[in-house]
């Protein structure tokens, strides 16, 4: 190309200053985009957890007041219930794998024990063509990997002053492709090339089980060299709702539930921590204001179950069992009365003002303020009378049976120490950093603390460190530094949310401490998509997400959007769209940046917003099922405590109405056998809970189903 | 963005939406963005600023050299912008035209190696990560060519990308 006529420079100069501006237009809107979308899928997903937490709040409340005659114990205590093995001796018994045949018919790996290398490679090769470990294999594995683990200290300690180089990779949830891609571009594990894995191994990802065969395979032919940290979603309870427990069901049918239930073990055995030369930190989720070393690494671990576990099985335990030790959470946290407007999410990209109302009437009872003595106060139990009638239940219920046990001050102690033990396990698993100062309790996750720039210095100092290494949260680019360069996230799981959505990365450090990392990106088709695809894509899963949260709150909405439309005109303004949206959902979004993309027709500026309700529909019937989509899946997997997939009629009608208690929401008897009649269920009378969770996959139903639901299911 | 009417828009209507924009991207939750980020809030809020437009923003709001802004400081400089209209969107036919004229020889499209050269050596030239990501978007893969019309069509720049 020439320089052009003398004359035409100019008008080329504008021309290309012209197309400059425009495409740079463009590009910004894309990043603005992509914020919000960010924005959608964490407040999504945090709002996931809390949700579990509550549900399992309910099953708290209804164990803490059983008797031993009363029918509805027969519902819930069996899911609880502590098996009726309790010494080691017989738990390695009942794994063992002697007995699991290996036919001739199966062509996958075969593994020699002790593992060795070549065993692992072949592994990893064998899960790279996507082929099942036997049954057999799997329980070898893991039997190993629990005994080895159970000689391991709480808190790791490792030195790299050798010149050696370590690589810490954090949350990988499932996600094989992006371990095999760390492998690949960093290398395998091994006595020069040692490993942090910090937690999250499971859940969401379709290769939980895959991934912890690999690394459980590593850790026991280097157990020096690999070290594994415990993450929250090491967790059966967790396990439940966020896929793990599926993943393995589905896998082994006929082994599942006693790999599960080894694996539940091996999780309460998983270490906690690891501190690299006396000066950098490596956990899960983080610190709080109380964290203290030196207590953690003299807790029995293995007793504390995860935050989840532990509120509800153990709990449990100590109400229909004479206390051997029972398990009282002690709200030692300070700040838990404290003001709510100090308690903010750490990506504020919300709209502040309406954080601090919201959360003032939102009642939550998170682990923090559980406590089994305190039950007796009257609201507590009002609240539980109007549950029990709501769900048709008893109405008479017995005394608390710890009520004598709380008078006995050695057991009171023992509580309390037990108490201060949860506590600092639980933060250390579940917490979030955030930039202000102070620690308040992370009531997002509804465990653990939020903690500020102020607390890390603290910990730090008393501590000698230099350094927190943690993960439990997505970040765009893999990793985030925060607090002044103290504390460094670390997350492995790429294209997390959504094709696209974010890399992952891992760490390198050598003997100077000073922590490289690396991204990268799974998956071929995420690298080649241009920014706009790949946030156009992203863009629309998140949509579509909230489109289905908003569809779930339909009535809510109505009903706040009919309070800024006095005179029924059915239209409000765009102003007021954004606020009362805000009000029901209470996810902090951007509502007025969002709006285009969800509100595509508006008159003169107003909503229409009847119209948009049902535009947004996609059956009329469905919202209270879809809405409880996973809190009914993780419901029935807990009823079905033999794993075998099947419910009878009986326990289903009465998860319904259990359901329905918690939800504060009337549903007929009538309602409940149509429901499940039209849904063609009973067969023998039992539920397959696979098929009926087909039925509420998040597509639309069809038209046929629908409309006989619609029939069965009034409110 | 162009959806209301202009003539209904008020004062705090402005302030919310410049409000919003500039907390997408205040995160540490202190009312302050990085001053990088101004371009991108600028643009978002509907403005088609050039670069020298930028820097003369950013100079009148960051905070001596920290590189920080402050809402405080952006909120009325910002206010003032929209309410004059000063950096109005670009109509379709110009940018049609734009390409136009560098298409000398009338072809309907421009080759990969024009658009490079116009783009990274004219007007406020582009870096090589922007002409690569442009690229990608524009280009018509098979033949190497960038066929504006589409383009153009394609980007919109109505604020609802598709």
């Amino acid at each position: 190309m020439g320089c052009g006529m003398g004359k035409s420079r100019p008008l080329q100069e504008k021309a290309a200053l012209l197309i400059q501006r425009w495409y740079r237009q463009y590009v910004a809107r894309l990043e603005i985009r992509r914020r919000c979308t960010w924005n959608i899928f964490q407040s999504i997903e945090y709002a996931g957890e809390q949700d579990q937490i509550k549900l399992y709040n309910f099953f708290g409340f209804l164990m803490d007041h059983f008797t031993p005659a009363s029918s509805e114990r027969n519902l819930i205590s069996h899911i609880f219930r502590e098996n009726e093995i309790c010494h080691e001796t017989e738990w390695e018994k009942y794994f063992c794998y002697k007995g699991v045949e290996v036919p001739d018919s199966y062509n996958g790996p075969h593994l020699t024990f002790p593992m060795s290398f070549c065993g692992v490679s072949k592994l990893m090769e064998a899960f790279r063509h996507k082929q099942q470990l036997h049954a057999r294999y799997v329980l070898q594995i893991l039997g190993e990997t629990w005994r080895l683990l159970r000689n391991l200290p709480n808190i790791n300690h490792i030195s790299v002053c050798h010149t050696k180089e370590i690589t810490i990779c954090g949350d990988l949830h499932g996600q094989l492709e992006d371990l095999l891609l760390i492998f690949y571009k960093n290398g395998l594990p091994s006595s020069e090339k040692p490993y942090i894995f910090n937690g999250d191994f499971v859940d969401r990802g379709k290769n939980s089980l895959e991934i912890l065969l690999i690394l459980f395979g590593f850790l026991l032919v280097y157990p020096n060299d690999v070290h594994l940290n415990r993450g929250n979603h090491e967790d059966h309870i967790v396990n439940l709702r966020y896929g793990f427990t599926k993943e393995v069901l589905g896998k082994y049918r006929f082994h599942g539930k006693k790999i599960l239930k080894l694996l539940q073990k091996i999780f309460s055995w998983l270490p906690l921590a690891a501190v690299i030369d006396h000066k950098v930190l490596v956990v899960h989720g983080g610190i709080s204001n109380s964290t203290n070393l030196h207590i953690v690494s003299r807790i029995d671990r293995h007793k504390v179950r995860g935050a989840i576990s532990l509120m509800v099985c153990v709990q449990y335990v100590s109400v229909l069992r004479p206390p051997k030790m029972t398990h009282q959470r002690n709200s030692g946290n300070g700040d838990i009365d404290g003001p709510m407007e100090g308690r903010r999410r750490v990506r504020s990209l919300t709209n502040h003002s309406s954080a601090p109302a919201h959360r003032n009437n939102f009642h939550r009872r998170s682990l923090h303020n559980l406590s089994v003595g305190n039950y007796l106060s009257c609201s507590v139990e009002d609240e539980l009378k109007k549950r029990r009638r709501l769900a048709g239940f008893d109405q008479s219920y017995g005394e608390m049976k710890t009520s004598d046990s709380d008078s006995d001050p050695e057991f009171r102690e023992r509580t309390e120490i037990y108490g201060r033990e949860w506590k600092q396990i639980v933060d250390l698993l579940w917490s979030d950093p955030m930039p202000q100062k102070g620690c308040v309790p992370n009531e997002v996750r509804g465990g653990g603390c939020y903690w500020g720039p102020d607390v890390t210095e603290e910990v730090l100092g008393r501590h000698s460190l230099q350094l927190l290494i943690r993960s439990h949260e997505c970040k765009q680019d893999g990793y985030e530094f925060c607090h002044n360069r103290k504390v460094l996230t670390i997350f492995s799981a790429s294209n997390y949310y959504e094709v696209g959505s974010n890399r992952g990365a891992y760490i390198r450090m050598g003997p100077d401490l000073v922590p490289r990392c690396i991204q990268y990106q799974a998956s071929r088709t995420s690298r080649e998509l241009t920014l706009r695809q790949s946030v156009g894509r992203t863009e629309r899963s998140a949509l579509q997400a909230l489109k289905e949260q908003l569809f779930v709150h339909k009535s809510d909405l109505i009903r706040a959007f009919q309070e800024f439309d006095p005179d029924n005109m059915g239209l409000i303004s765009l102003r007021h769209w954004a606020t009362a949206t805000d009000s029901v959902l209470k996810l902090g979004l951007p509502w007025r940046v969002l709006r285009p993309q969800l509100v595509s027709r508006t008159h003169y500026g107003m909503v229409n917003y009847l119209q948009w309700i049902k535009e947004l529909s996609i059956t009329d019937i469905l919202e209270t099922m879809y809405k409880n989509h996973s809190n009914l899946e993780t419901i029935f997997r807990i009823i079905d405590t033999d794993h075998s997939g099947l419910i009878s009629f009986e326990e289903f009608h009465q998860t319904w109405k259990l359901l329905s208690s918690h939800l504060k929401m009337e549903i007929s008897d009538k309602a409940i056998t149509d429901l499940a009649q039209s849904m063609d269920f009973n067969k023998d009378g039992s539920i397959d809970i696979n098929e009926f969770m087909e039925a509420f996959r998040l597509t639309p139903l069809s038209l046929h189903q629908a409309s006989e639901c619609r029939e069965a299911f009034f409110y | 963005m162009a959806e209301n009417r202009q003539h209904t828009e008020t004062v705090s209507d402005i302030h919310k939406k410049i409000t919003t924009a500039f907390k997408l991207f205040d995160y540490d939750a202190n009312n302050t963005v990085d001053a990088r980020e101004i371009s991108t809030i600028v643009f978002s809020l509907g403005c088609f600023p050039s670069q020298a437009d930028l820097h003369q923003i950013i100079a009148e709001v960051e905070e001596g050299s920290s590189g920080y802004v402050h809402l405080d400081t952006f909120l009325p400089v910002m206010t003032k912008v929209l309410l004059e209209h000063r950096f109005p969107p670009i109509p379709v036919e110009h940018i049609l035209r734009a390409f136009e004229v560098l298409d000398k020889e009338n072809k309907g499209h421009l080759e990969e190696g024009e658009l490079t050269k116009y783009m990274t050596e004219e007007g406020e030239p582009f870096t090589n990560k922007e002409m690569e990501e442009m690229l990608a978007v524009l280009l018509n893969n098979k033949r190497g060519l960038v066929y504006y019309r589409d383009a153009v069509g394609l980007l919109g720049f109505d604020g609802v990308m598709k």
